[in-house]
């Protein structure tokens, strides 16, 4: 897989001394949807912005498709759409007006046709002789979108995209995000809804106090993280866990009808064993299943420990 | 050069103005109007004519010029500083331009809007007052050059400014007095000896004496004087913006 942006020893330390950013290695990959997660202040929207333009780094280097930020921005920025956290934009202006503008703005000769398209997609059609001051929070973040789409970038970034937006807007958001990755572009998103990046990342990176902590495709995080959970539902009360059962770390929930075992799905080999002596204790059990934790947990789990 | 860019900035101004270009418009011609029936008709006729020239379009030339003057300022300053205050700036940093490319929109359109005030001042005056212009073009050039510089400064304010209040400083605190101060009501002869040295000190005084030079081919200083005064002043905004963009001042943290 080919590296499409890739971030070297990147440092920032904004005026008043505060190291925001602290030696950020990063590399993503072409066509891939990478979720940035962290707590407030973590500094995603920082890493977001040096990587635009929009802030200077105080040291560091930044590569998209090969060509440096800095030097070859006019090449790197054409390439990149940015949808940004705060809703912002020209209050008085026109839906239609504002995303053409973009487009220009971006040295692309008008395209009525392709504007219109983007806009269409985006539900926003019988919006767009509306001025910005008169759309809800949900219609401005899908004008923000068409603006950095306007441009038909090949990277997007997307700030926070779905706060203050409701469920089945949400759901619309991320198809047409999966469909922009079908056509080639790469996506990196910011969210505090874990459930977000589960549900569309193909990569995890965590950011915590200005530094990655860890970055890792979704399905390892979770399975190197995650620990498991086998519940047996009982068909008789059980008033004590047998002496016999002692080697594994069981629990009883508080009307003894269930029995938990918590494991590391990596490392664990031994739940044929814990089922038979299970068996052998003489203990029923009518229902069985298990449970992975969420990357909430996890999410959790590592912020907590850095 | 990315003329696709330097366009959508520039367009995207205009139509801003258009869409106020009543108020835009009419408010400095309706000062002007005022200007000319309070000194040109009521006060005027009771002055003598001034280097053989009535006083009523002895004051044109410094009208025009105080117009165009305090409106490059305040369309230049508002027109940058207003995306920074929305944080719709972001687009622009984030876009595949340079900042030459940023200035050329923002400043190329404030000063559009400035020329056009000062042709509609110009028109306006025409109706109350004879007027001659004696080198048209001697006359647009000063137009053209003045607006470009005060629209240049303007920017350098809306740069600076973090805050409405500093915006509206600079042009009360400096260019109102210095444009009062700079002849569009008098010539400095008029004054005793000691203010007339003083005077030389404002650079207002150069750009009217030049304006009017073109319209009356009488002036205060030399028109090369003027020339050279104006495009000094000129020179250091454009280093001044120079060092700004350089160094991200108050543009990017
Ligand atoms: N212009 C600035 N000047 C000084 N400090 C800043 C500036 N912008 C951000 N910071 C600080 O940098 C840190 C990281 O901010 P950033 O906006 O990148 O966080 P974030 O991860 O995007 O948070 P959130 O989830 O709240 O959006 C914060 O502590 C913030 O206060
Ligand atoms: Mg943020």
């Amino acid at each position: 897989m080919s590296v499409i942006l890739s971030v070297k020893n990147l440092n920032k330390v904004y005026k008043g001394d505060f190291k925001a950013l602290n030696n950020i290695n990063l590399e993503i990959n072409k066509g891939e949807i990478f979720a940035l997660l962290g707590p407030n202040g973590a500094g995603k929207t920082t890493l977001i912005n040096i990587i635009c333009g929009i802030v200077n780094p105080t040291n560091g280097e930044i590569l998209v498709d090969g060509f440096d930020n800095i030097k070859d921005f006019r090449k790197t920025r054409s390439l990149i759409g940015l949808v940004p956290q705060e809703l912002v934009g020209e209050a008085f202006e026109t839906v239609w007006n504002t995303v053409n503008f973009s487009r220009g703005l971006f040295g692309k000769p008008a395209d009525h046709a392709y504007v219109e398209k983007t806009i269409k997609q985006l539900s926003l059609w019988d919006k767009k002789d509306s001025k910005m001051m008169t759309l809800s929070g949900g219609m401005k973040r899908r004008v923000m979108i068409a603006k950095a789409l306007s441009h038909e970038p090949k990277i997007l970034f997307l700030d926070e995209p779905t706060a203050g937006v409701d469920v089945s807007l949400r759901q619309d958001m991320w198809k047409q995000v999966r469909a922009l990755q079908e056509s080639g572009v790469t996506i990196i998103l910011t969210t505090h809804y874990i459930e977000e990046a589960e549900e569309m990342a193909d990569r995890i990176g965590v950011i915590n106090n200005g530094e990655i902590i860890v970055t890792e495709n979704k399905i390892d995080l979770m399975k190197k993280l995650g620990s498991k959970q086998l519940i047996l539902e009982l068909y008789d009360p059980l008033n004590f866990i047998p002496s016999s059962l002692s080697k594994w770390t069981l629990e009883l929930n508080s009307d003894k009808s269930q029995l938990t075992y918590t494991y590391d799905s990596i490392k664990e080999n031994s739940i044929p064993d814990l089922l038979s002596a299970i068996c052998s204790a003489g203990i029923l059990f009518k229902d069985i299943h298990t449970k992975q934790s969420s990357l909430e947990d996890i999410f959790i789990k590592l912020v907590k420990k850095s | 050069m990315n003329l696709h860019s330097i366009k959508a900035i520039y367009n995207f101004e205009m139509a801003r103005w258009w869409r106020t270009v009543g108020q835009s418009i009419l408010s400095p011609v309706i000062s002007t109007t005022l200007y000319f029936v309070v000194f040109g008709s009521a006060i005027g006729s009771r002055i003598a004519e001034i280097d053989g020239i009535s006083y009523g379009s002895f004051i044109v030339p410094g009208l025009v010029m105080l117009a165009v003057l305090t409106e490059s300022i305040s369309n230049a300053s508002f027109g940058i500083y207003f995306p920074k205050f929305t944080g719709s700036i972001y687009e622009v940093l984030s876009a595949p331009i340079s900042y030459v490319e940023i200035l050329l929109g923002y400043v190329g359109a404030a000063a559009t809007k400035s020329i056009i005030l000062g042709i509609m001042i110009l028109t306006t005056a025409s109706f109350f007052v004879p007027l001659q212009i004696q080198h048209p073009f001697v006359m647009l050039f000063f137009l053209v050059l003045t607006s470009l510089t005060f629209c240049l400064f303007g920017f350098i304010i809306g740069l600076w400014a973090d805050g409405f209040e500093k915006l509206q400083i600079i042009p009360a605190l400096i260019i109102t007095p210095l444009t009062f101060l700079g002849g569009s009501f008098y010539t400095i002869s008029m004054l005793p000896p000691f203010w007339q040295k003083v005077s030389l000190f404002n650079p207002v005084v150069y750009l009217i004496s030049g304006f009017r030079w073109s319209f009356y081919e009488k002036s205060d200083v030399s028109l090369k004087l003027s020339l050279i005064m104006v495009s000094i002043f000129l020179l250091v905004c454009i280093i001044l913006i120079r060092w700004i963009f350089k160094t991200g001042y108050r543009l990017k943290n």
